[in-house]
Order: C-alpha cells, then sequence, then structure tokens
C-alpha cells in the first residue's frame, strides 16, 4: 500500500535527476550519465515494487461502483452484431470482465495545486493496473535506454544535456501516467512536448534536425488544440471537476449529454491524432529520425507516441460511451477505430519504401500504434493495452538494435542499401536480438507482438467490426514482409558501403546488453495474457471496463491461427522476394501505373508537401505577410492619417481663421509669410505640447459628442 | 508601530520612488556610483515595503480593502486620496516593485545612447511613482493622474533613449493613449455626475450601477477607448510595436511588464464593477476583438524581422488572451486575467531584456543575421529557449496558467452571454496556442539554432554578464514558481475576483 500511495514518487526522481544533472552534471565524473542511470534504476526498482504491490492488493468486489452507474449502461455490451455470414451471424452476448477480480484504483490527492472561482483543483495521483504497468514499462526501457547511450552517446558535443533531457522526458510521461486529473495529464503530455524538441534537435547545428525538432513540436501542438478544447469541456460537461474517474464515471453514468460527450471526445482524438503519429498527422514521426537513436527508442516504445493512446485508455468511459463503440446496433465503424485502421495500412505501406532503416522502424511504430487506436476504437481496451506492454519491448530492442549496427556496422550511416548488409556475422547479438524482435512485431507465436496483436484482431471481430479485422489481417501481413525485408536488407547479402570499408564488429556490453534483455523480453512479455494464464487482463482490470461492461473475449484458435498464417505468409513472400530473389523485380519501373504508385509513395502521400508548403508556408508566408500588411497600412494608416489630417486642420485654423481672420481684425492685413513659416515649422519639429494640444481638440469633440448623448 | 506602518505602507509605496526622485535631483550628474547606489536604494526600499505589504496582507480576506486610507483632496469636486489595495491589486502592486528594482539593477552597465544615467535613472522612478499609484488608488481622480504620470517619462525614455525612429514612435505612443485617456476621463466625468457626484471607486462599484442602460453603453465606450488603447486591444495597438522597437531594452521592459497591464486593470478595477450591466453587453465585442487580437498578433509575429518587434506583436496576442478572460465576465477568465497579466509581465519582461542584451551584443536584432546564439553564446540561447517555451504556454511555467483557464472559462461565459459564441473564442484561441509555438520556435530556429553567420563568426560574444544574471535570476526563477505551483497566486486573487463578478451577479442576467 505505501508504494501505490506514494507512486507520486517515481515521477519525482527523474525531475530531480533533471535538475541535478543540468546544474551539477558538467562536473561529475561520468559528465551527469550516472546520475541518470542511477535515477532511473531507483524508480524502476521502486515501479517493480509498486507493481508488486498492486498484484498483491485485495481483488473487491466491486459491486457499489457498479450498482452506481448500471441502470445507464444497463443496455451495455450485451448484443453484439457478428459480421456478415461469417459462420453464424450472432454471437452470444459476449463476455464481460469479472467484476469481482477488479483491484479499486488507489487515488491520493498530495495538495491543492491551486483553488479559484470555488474551484479546487488537486494535484494527486490515480494508481490503477493501467498506471503500474505504464510505470514498470517506462522505467525499464528508460532505465535500459540511459545504459545504451552511454555507450552510445560517448563523446557527443551535448552528453550531459542529453542525459538531462532524457531524464526529464521520462519524467514527463511518468507524471502523464499517475496523473488523477486531465490537467495534469496536459502537463506530462506537454512536458513531453518540450523534451522531444530538444532531443529530436539534439544536433540543432545541422538545419534538417533543427527542422524535424520544430515539426515535431507543431504537429503535436496542433493536435493539442483539441486537448485544451477536450479538457475544458469535459471538466464543465462532469460538473466542473479534472478528476479522470469521475469524468469517466459522470459519462457512464449518463449524466452527460450526448453531444457534450461526442464533442470531447472529438476533441480529444484530435490531440491524440497529434501525438500518437496518427493518420494524417503522422508525419512528425519519422523526421523525429534526425534526433539521437537511443531517443528514438525511448519516444517510439515508451512514451510519447504511446501518450496518445495512454490518453484514450485512461479516458474510456468517455470515448467508449460518445463513440458508442460497442453499444448495441452501433454502425460497425467510428472515427477512432477508423483513424486507427487507415494509420496502419498507410503507414505500413510506406516503410516499404524505406531505404533508412530508422526510417522503416518509425513508420512500423506508426502502423503499430494504429493497432493500439484502432483496438481502443474497436472495444478491445484490454488488447490494445497489451499492445502497448509488448510493443514497447520489442520496437525499444529494435530501435536500439538499429542504432547497434550503426554504431559498430555501419559507421554511424542507416542506410540500409548503401551502407549495410551481410552484418549477420560481424554482430551476431545484434543480429539475434533485431532478429527475435522482427519476428515479435511480426506476430509469430509464441512471441510478444502475436498476443497483444491477436487480442486486437478478436476484439474487432467478436464486436462486430468485420472490416477492421480485415484491415488489422492485412496489416499483419504487411508488417511481416517489410521487417523481413528491413532484416535482410541489414543483416544478409554482400556487404556494401561502410559496412565493407570500415571492419563492422560487435557493440560493446552496455550496448548489447540491454538489446538481450528486451529480445527476451519481446519472447516472453506476451505470455502474460496467454490462454489460462491471463494475468495482464486481471492486473489491468478497472471501474471504467467493469463500470460500462467492455466485453472481454476469451482466446480464440481460429482467430489465431488465421492471423499466424497470414504473418507467416507475409514473411515467406518477404523471404522469397529478397534470399530467392523471386517475383517480378523492377516491376515498379517497367510498369507506368505501379510507378506512379511507388512515386506517390516515395513522396510519403505529399502530405508534406500540402502541410509545409500549403499551411505552413501560406501562413508564414502570404498569410503572415497579408496581416501585417494591413497592420501596416490600413490600421496604423488610420492612425496616421488621423494625425496628419488633424495636423492639417490646425494648420489651416491657424494660418486662415487664427492669423487671418482673427489677427487679421486686429493687426490688419499685416502678417508676413515670413512669421507665419517660423511659426510652421514649430508644427512640424514634432513638439508633443503641439501635437498634444491638436490630439486633445479631437478628443474634445468626440467628448462633446459623448457628453450630449449621456446628458440627454 | 505597525498599525501606523500599515496606514502608510501604500502612501509610502508610491512616495518613497518620487522622495527618490527629488534627490537625484540634487546629486551631481558626474558621480554616477552614488546615482546608480541611490536608485538603487529606493527601489529597493520601496520593494521593502512591497514585500511588508505582502506579509502582513489578509489572505483570508482578500476581497476586502486593506492598508486603507481616505483623506480629503480636492474637496470641490469631491474627489478624495483614497488609497487602498485587494487581492487583485497587490499582486500588481508588487510586480510592478519587482521588475523596477531589476531595470535599476540591468541599466548598471547598460545605459543606452545618450547615456546620461541621472536622467535616464529619474524616469526609472517617476515612472514606478505612476505605476505603483494607479494600482494602489481608489478614487478616479486619483487614478486618473497617476494613470496619465506615466505617459511623460516613457516619452522621454522612447524619445530620447530611443532607437533611430524614436520621435516618430514616442508621438504616436504619446498621443494615442492621451486620445484614449480624453475619452477616459470623460467616462469618468459622466460616471461623477451620474453616479452622485463622487469619484471614489468602492462606493461607486457598491450602487451596482449607475445609470440607464443606454447611457452606461456609452460611458463604458469611453473607458473601453482609454483601457482597450493601453492594453492594447487590436485594432488599437499599432503604437505598441513601434513603441516597443525604438525604445530602450528597460523602457520596453517596464512597458510590457507594467504599462499594459493599467488597461486590463482599469477594466477589472473600474469599468466592469462600476458598469456592470453596460459589461454585459460590450463583452461578446471585448471577446471578439480579443481572439481576434490573439491570431492577428501571431500572424504579425510570423511576418517580423526585428526580434524586438516581434515580441511587441506576441504581446498584442498574449494580451488577447487576458482580455478574452476578462470578456467572459465570470470568475475562472477574471482569476486568469490576472495571472496572464502577471505572467507576460514576468516572461515578456524577461524576452524583452533578452533581446536588448542580443541587439546590443551583435550591434543588430535582425533575426536573419542572427543564427548559432548558443554557439557563442550558449547561456543566453538556452534562456532565450526557457523564455520562448514560457511565452508559448508550457504548462509547469507561469505562462500556462494565464492562457488555459482563459480559454476554459470561454466555454461557459458569464449568465447571459452567447454560449456558441464565446465557445468559438475558445476554440480560435486555442489555434493561436499552435501559432505562439509557430512564431516562438521558428524565431528560436533562426536565431539560436545552427551556426553563427559568417559576419559574426569571428566576432567574440560575451555569454550573460553579471548585472544581467542578478535581474534576470529572479524572474526565471518566479516563472518557474508561479508555473509549478499557481496556488501561489490564485489564492490571492481568487476572492478579490470574486468581488468582481459578485457585482455582476447582482444585476441578474
Amino acid at each position: 500500500m505505501f508504494f501505490l500511495r506514494n507512486a507520486w514518487i517515481i515521477p519525482a526522481i527523474p525531475v530531480a535527476s533533471f535538475w541535478v544533472i543540468l546544474l551539477f552534471g558538467k562536473r561529475l565524473p561520468k559528465k551527469g550519465s550516472e546520475v541518470g542511470v542511477a535515477a532511473l534504476a531507483i524508480a524502476f526498482a521502486l515501479s517493480c515494487l509498486t507493481f508488486g504491490a498492486w498484484i498483491a492488493r485485495d481483488a473487491k468486489p466491486a459491486a457499489e461502483v457498479v450498482a452506481a452507474t448500471a441502470p445507464a449502461t444497463a443496455a451495455g455490451p450485451g448484443h453484439v452484431e457478428g459480421g456478415e455470414g461469417a459462420g453464424g451471424a450472432h454471437e452470444l452476448p459476449s463476455e464481460t470482465h469479472h467484476a469481482e477480480e477488479l483491484r479499486p484504483a488507489v487515488d491520493r490527492n498530495l495538495f491543492t495545486w491551486f483553488e479559484m472561482g470555488g474551484t479546487k483543483v488537486e494535484f494527486g495521483t490515480h494508481i490503477d493496473g493501467l498506471a503500474v504497468t505504464l510505470l514498470f514499462v517506462v522505467t525499464l526501457i528508460s532505465l535500459l535506454v540511459h545504459i545504451f547511450s552511454t555507450a552510445y552517446m560517448k563523446g557527443d558535443r551535448r552528453y550531459t544535456h542529453f542525459f538531462a533531457s532524457l531524464s526529464l522526458f521520462t519524467s514527463g510521461m511518468l507524471i502523464l501516467v499517475t496523473a488523477r486529473t486531465t490537467l495534469q495529464m496536459i502537463l506530462g503530455w506537454e512536458i513531453m512536448g518540450l523534451c522531444s524538441f530538444m532531443l529530436i534537435g539534439h544536433w540543432w547545428e545541422e538545419k534538417p534536425n533543427s527542422d524535424a525538432a520544430l515539426k515535431a513540436f507543431f504537429t503535436t501542438r496542433t493536435g493539442d488544440v483539441g486537448l485544451l478544447v477536450g479538457v475544458s469541456i469535459l471538466f464543465f460537461g462532469a460538473g466542473r471537476t479534472f478528476d479522470a474517474a469521475t469524468i469517466n464515471a459522470a459519462a457512464l453514468s449518463g449524466r452527460m449529454p450526448h453531444w457534450v460527450l461526442l464533442m470531447g471526445a472529438t476533441a480529444l482524438f484530435v490531440a491524440v491524432i497529434g501525438k500518437s503519429a496518427q493518420f494524417p498527422l503522422h508525419t512528425w514521426l519519422p523526421d523525429a529520425m534526425a534526433g539521437p537513436t537511443p531517443v528514438s527508442a525511448l519516444i517510439h516504445a515508451a512514451t510519447m507516441v504511446v501518450a496518445g493512446v495512454y490518453l484514450v485508455a485512461r479516458m474510456y468511459g468517455v470515448f467508449w460511451k460518445a463513440f458508442s463503440i460497442t453499444a448495441p446496433g452501433h454502425a460497425g465503424f467510428n472515427p477512432v477505430a477508423i483513424v486507427g485502421g487507415l494509420t496502419i495500412l498507410i503507414a505500413a505501406a510506406l516503410a516499404f519504401v524505406q531505404n533508412d532503416i530508422k526510417k522503416v522502424l518509425a513508420y512500423s511504430t506508426v502502423s503499430q500504434l494504429g493497432y493500439m487506436v484502432m483496438g481502443l476504437g474497436v472495444g478491445a481496451w484490454m488488447g490494445a493495452v497489451f499492445h502497448i506492454f509488448t510493443h514497447a519491448f520489442f520496437k525499444a530492442s529494435l530501435f536500439l538494435g538499429a542504432g547497434s549496427v550503426s554504431h559498430g556496422g555501419s559507421h554511424h550511416s542507416f542506410d540500409m542499401k548503401k551502407d549495410m548488409g551481410g552484418l549477420k556475422k560481424h554482430m551476431p547479438i545484434t543480429f539475434w536480438t533485431f532478429a527475435v524482435s522482427s519476428v515479435a512485431l511480426a506476430g509469430i507465436p509464441i512471441l510478444a507482438g502475436f498476443w497483444s496483436k491477436d487480442e486486437i484482431l478478436l476484439g474487432a471481430g467478436k464486436n462486430g467490426y468485420t472490416v477492421f479485422l480485415v484491415v488489422g489481417l492485412m496489416g499483419a501481413m504487411m508488417t511481416a514482409a517489410y521487417m523481413t525485408r528491413c532484416v535482410y536488407l541489414t543483416f544478409f547479402g554482400e556487404a556494401r558501403g561502410n559496412a565493407a570499408h570500415h571492419h563492422p564488429h560487435e557493440s560493446p556490453p552496455a550496448i548489447t546488453g540491454p538489446l538481450v534483455v528486451l529480445a527476451f523480453l519481446s519472447v516472453v512479455a506476451g505470455l502474460l495474457n496467454a490462454p489460462g494464464i491471463t494475468l495482464f487482463g486481471k492486473w489491468n482490470l478497472n471501474e471504467v471496463l467493469v463500470t460500462a461492461g467492455v466485453p472481454e473475449h476469451t482466446f480464440n484458435y481460429g482467430y489465431a491461427a488465421v492471423s499466424t498464417l497470414i504473418a507467416a505468409t507475409g514473411i515467406v513472400i518477404g523471404g522469397l522476394w529478397y534470399f530467392r530473389n523471386l517475383g517480378p523485380h523492377g516491376i515498379t519501373q517497367r510498369v507506368k501505373p505501379l510507378h506512379a504508385g511507388y512515386v506517390f509513395l516515395d513522396n510519403k502521400y505529399y502530405l508534406d508537401v500540402l502541410y509545409t508548403d500549403g499551411v505552413v508556408g501560406s501562413i508564414k508566408g502570404p498569410i503572415a505577410r497579408g496581416a501585417y500588411w494591413v497592420n501596416q497600412n490600413v490600421l496604423d494608416g488610420v492612425v496616421n492619417g488621423v494625425g496628419i489630417a488633424a495636423r492639417r486642420v490646425a494648420q489651416f485654423v491657424y494660418d486662415v481663421i487664427d492669423q487671418q481672420v482673427v489677427d487679421g481684425a486686429v493687426n490688419g492685413a499685416g502678417f508676413t509669410a515670413e512669421s507665419g513659416g517660423s511659426l510652421l515649422r514649430v508644427f512640424q519639429t514634432g513638439r508633443v505640447q503641439n501635437y498634444a494640444a491638436i490630439m486633445f481638440g479631437v478628443a474634445a469633440l468626440s467628448a462633446l459628442g459623448l457628453a450630449v448623448l449621456v446628458t440627454k | 508601530m505597525l498599525n501606523t506602518l500599515d496606514t502608510w505602507a501604500l502612501t509610502l509605496a508610491v512616495f518613497i520612488p518620487l522622495a527618490g526622485v527629488v534627490v537625484l535631483g540634487f546629486v551631481d550628474r558626474t558621480w554616477e556610483k552614488g546615482l546608480k547606489g541611490i536608485t538603487l536604494l529606493v527601489s529597493l526600499l520601496t520593494l521593502a515595503d512591497g514585500i511588508y505589504l505582502l506579509a502582513r496582507f489578509d489572505y483570508g480576506a482578500s476581497d476586502a480593502l486593506q492598508f486603507e486610507v481616505n483623506r480629503h483632496w480636492i474637496d470641490a469636486i469631491n474627489s478624495h486620496y483614497h488609497v487602498g489595495i485587494d487581492g487583485i491589486s497587490l499582486p500588481m502592486l508588487v510586480l510592478s516593485m519587482f521588475i523596477t528594482v531589476l531595470c535599476v539593477v540591468y541599466s548598471w552597465d547598460h545605459f543606452p545612447e545618450p547615456y546620461n544615467p541621472k536622467s535616464f535613472l529619474m524616469l526609472i522612478l517617476v515612472l514606478e511613482v505612476g505605476m505603483n499609484g494607479t494600482f494602489v488608488a481608489e478614487d478616479l481622480i486619483l487614478f486618473f493622474v497617476f494613470f496619465e504620470l506615466v505617459l511623460l517619462p516613457m516619452y522621454f525614455m522612447i524619445g530620447v533613449w530611443g532607437g533611430p525612429n524614436r520621435q516618430y514612435a514616442s508621438i504616436k505612443f504619446f498621443l494615442y493613449t492621451l486620445f484614449g485617456s480624453a475619452l477616459m476621463i470623460l467616462g469618468f466625468l459622466a460616471i461623477y455626475f451620474k453616479g452622485g457626484q463622487t469619484f471614489d471607486i468602492p462606493e461607486l462599484v457598491a450602487k451596482g450601477g449607475i445609470a440607464s442602460h443606454v447611457t452606461e453603453l456609452w460611458i463604458f465606450g469611453g473607458l473601453f477607448m482609454g483601457f482597450a488603447i493601453k492594453v492594447p486591444m487590436f485594432p488599437f495597438h499599432t503604437w505598441l510595436p513601434d513603441a516597443h522597437t525604438e525604445a530602450p531594452t528597460v523602457g520596453s521592459v517596464i512597458l510590457a511588464a507594467i504599462l499594459l497591464k493599467l488597461g486590463t486593470y482599469g477594466f477589472i478595477r473600474i469599468a466592469i464593477p462600476i458598469l456592470p450591466d453596460a459589461a454585459k453587453s460590450w463583452a461578446p465585442w471585448i471577446g471578439g476583438l480579443a481572439v481576434i487580437g490573439i491570431i492577428y498578433g501571431a500572424l504579425g509575429c510570423l511576418a517580423q524581422r526585428d526580434l524586438k518587434r516581434l515580441i511587441a506583436f506576441s504581446s498584442v496576442a498574449h494580451m488577447g488572451f487576458v482580455m478574452l478572460g476578462i470578456s467572459t465576465l465570470t470568475s475562472y477568465g477574471i482569476n486568469a486575467a490576472v495571472f496572464g497579466m502577471v505572467a507576460h509581465g514576468l516572461i515578456t519582461g524577461m524576452l524583452f531584456f533578452l533581446a536588448g542584451s542580443i541587439g546590443e551584443r551583435f550591434g543588430t536584432r535582425e533575426i536573419n543575421r542572427l543564427g548559432g546564439l548558443l554557439v557563442q553564446a550558449p547561456k543566453l540561447g538556452w534562456i532565450l529557449g526557457f523564455c520562448a517555451m514560457a511565452s508559448l504556454g508550457l504548462p509547469g511555467l507561469a505562462g500556462f496558467w494565464g492562457e488555459f483557464p482563459a480559454i476554459l472559462s470561454a466555454y461557459q461565459p458569464a449568465a447571459g452571454l452567447n454560449e456558441a459564441l464565446f465557445r468559438g473564442y475558445m476554440v480560435v484561441a486555442s489555434i493561436g496556442t499552435v501559432l505562439a509555438a509557430g512564431y516562438l520556435l521558428w524565431m528560436y530556429q533562426r536565431t539560436a539554432f545552427g551556426l553563427p553567420r559568417d559576419e559574426f563568426a569571428e566576432a567574440h560574444i560575451h555569454d550573460i554578464h553579471t548585472p544581467e544574471w542578478i535581474a534576470w535570476t529572479p524572474l526565471l526563477v518566479a516563472i518557474v514558481a508561479l508555473g509549478v505551483y499557481p496556488h501561489l497566486l490564485f489564492h490571492v486573487t481568487t476572492d478579490a475576483v470574486d468581488g468582481v463578478t459578485a457585482a455582476l451577479k447582482a444585476v441578474g442576467g
């Protein structure tokens, strides 16, 4: 219980280490890296203890939780339409999660963050299965990335800053996952945005890197419009509270009008699209490869992009109700599922045409995030969360493996076609860990990716989202094929370029160590939720799932067989094409329509052109310049015009009325042009008193009008 | 003893700097050290008075006027020397004292051409008199006197110590603001005649409206012109970029950090509570201009080539958030506005300091000629990055707590206002945060990232000097402290703000 109540310490540790490294890092013997590694080691140990405490927590019947909100959700999970014709159209009312296995979340308020307008906003932690799972994953991956970086970043020009940023980055994600309120989530979310900016732009001397950093920050920030708006809508919708659990409960209870939920969920989902790199805002993620490789591993596996998926998982009551995800008679699609599904295919297709190994992995991440989002969209909450968990291990392993290849094999190049090939014999550990992780990603049993992907597909099929089942299966085949291509180009065939000329060698233990750990987890992590074990599902059960009645499906051998077969087909096709050199090679050069398709892919669907030149370019260029032109010529023109006109009127008054009429009456017409001119110069020298007098005159006239109106 | 001091504390806040001006007047202009020392001492004494106020302020009753003094002043027009502070004025008053000290410190070795430290320092103190006075005044005439008092020193600061186009900028600043003031004083006079021949603010607020709706609308219009020009709100902002571009660094800092807030403070202290009924009719228009200002200011920033001019335009955008908060007429919105005022004062003040220091080192503030600041002066570069992040509203730093609650409050404006309209404003304002990220980071990329340009490649660029550190550290600490723990400020303002919104509720709607 102690660890559950004091989980706030875990995010606090990397925050502290950030400050220590920033302020004193350069003076330490290892330039601050030791502080980072130690901090994460402690944080990881605490996360394990917290996880242990959570497992040890008694599962209490949450009858009262259910009772409180049951009437509104009585229709709940119930009847689900099956796919058309797929062996009996109707499933039985599907099983829901067992309330008696629910471990109640541990909430704690630490202090009052602020109080205003009669609303008290607390800063606190909300610890449940989802939180402890992510605490474990994030601290573990981050620790391994820290260790890896001590060797990989050795001698870097900003070694100390790099570690400081890594620590802060990790703390951002930890703040997000332990957050009790949506406001704290914004805090963690934006800290990660900041750190991704610093880390992607780590080598800011070169413009492409700083461009990538800006693009990442700017794109995710565009999505954040949705976050600010969505949090505001839900704040008022749930009765002036930022508390996530209360908002979920309010959503599920039916107290919130559906349109409010729909607006809130849609707005939040815009933020998710930005942060989790979903189509059409995914374009920043591949560019983010400009950062050092360990950063990519951290961003892709455990932080940043997972944040978006986490937000949906955390606020699932809102999404579930707003999009009627498993409500009877649902349409079979919703924005969440559609965006996720599209992302799977669109990103997987792009992975085929990349020559940069990190970009293959980046598009693979985008595609896998699509699975998670789609999983949440089709009601497979547990599958999606499980996929966060397993994906973290194999994707971190793959990225760090790519880093290892560039470190020892290809002499800092990431170009598979130019500088790699045949590295298998030189880098056996890197090869084996990379290969195992690739198979895990491809979804071959009994490796990790298989189990989690299978749960998502199962959910799509059983909850009546047949189209998305097909999409998921297609994606699985593509995944298997492009990973085969990637492994082949990197490790097999003839050594090319740097790999041929620079004496490839295995990387040092600080690099291979993390690889081995991650590869091991890529093999076994999926077993946690294998049939007969299903521990992951029990640990991650939460109030929302029970109250909402999110359906749970037991392992189905039919689905598993089909998905395995399809993944295997993908590997075989990839293998035949690359290893055996079979198939119509060069067809994209010969056949015009296919060539056009290739060019279209090669240009990333022209989205970058649209955004960079179309949107950003026009705002930065013509629109901003136009607005400024209006400012200088229209708005300021009026101001200057008034000034000039006032001066002219005054001149007239002085010259004609005062000097000629009034003064003329006194002195006759004896006025010399000379003295008039000198007085005129007084006006034009810009003496403030004169202007003030004139302006006061103008004001007085307006005032007269005002006075007349007021006294009426 | 303490009781006596309590009575005098606010008067001292205003008159210590004034006494300083008089003393400086007698000091020989060549004795620079003495001039600086005396000014610093005076500003520190004033700040000490501010700290005393902070310590003695009763936070449990922040909606009540404290340290109040009410004496006869101009009996002929029933105007009183009435001063007092509540939870809204206290932060602004202390901010003003705080910024003044930092400006004096920064000036230590940064006197702009044509030098003349004596006059320059005197002007800073005169400014402080006006600023402090405005924040403590509880009488319309007294308020007006102080409000106008700041014009002259700022006019001279820009006109004498400013950049190449200083003549035009200073006159524009002076006349434009004076124009607004003329309408404002008419509004005050109308209030006086319609409101039972008194200039006393609390008394007028207690009336809960002073005239027929139409009359109030006109009076509000007069006040609106006075305050909106000062803020400045779109489309009355065009004096600001010129004034900032030409002003010396310290002038820009004071202008951005404090002078702009006189306008927003006027809305919260005078226009809205005295004319609540009219405020409701004006609110949608104010909110509309505010969100136009947010987008428009950001677009203006994107078009800028001069670093200072860019920051000036960003003020238009940020003050748009403040005005959006005010226009919702809700407790959330006005609290956000007060927070935004303080945060903008700290952050934009800091940005102007940085722009000044960068301009001084490179001899130019043209963004396209700069580059690689992080290479040549890494600390300066990092702090610029920090302030850019603070300015774009990163949570955990002060700017966020001005922006986000303002956006939040627009979702549910005060009863009687058009919800759909304000929700539209909310979305537009949120889009403004993206543009803010755009112009700030783009500016940062061009100035700090990359390698130095050829023309400065060999130049020796000093990193931060000691007076700069002393002046900046408190600002940076305050930005983080308020950002991490917003309770520090919200708990001071919230009750006082409820007092303002109570005046609104009283008129129903």
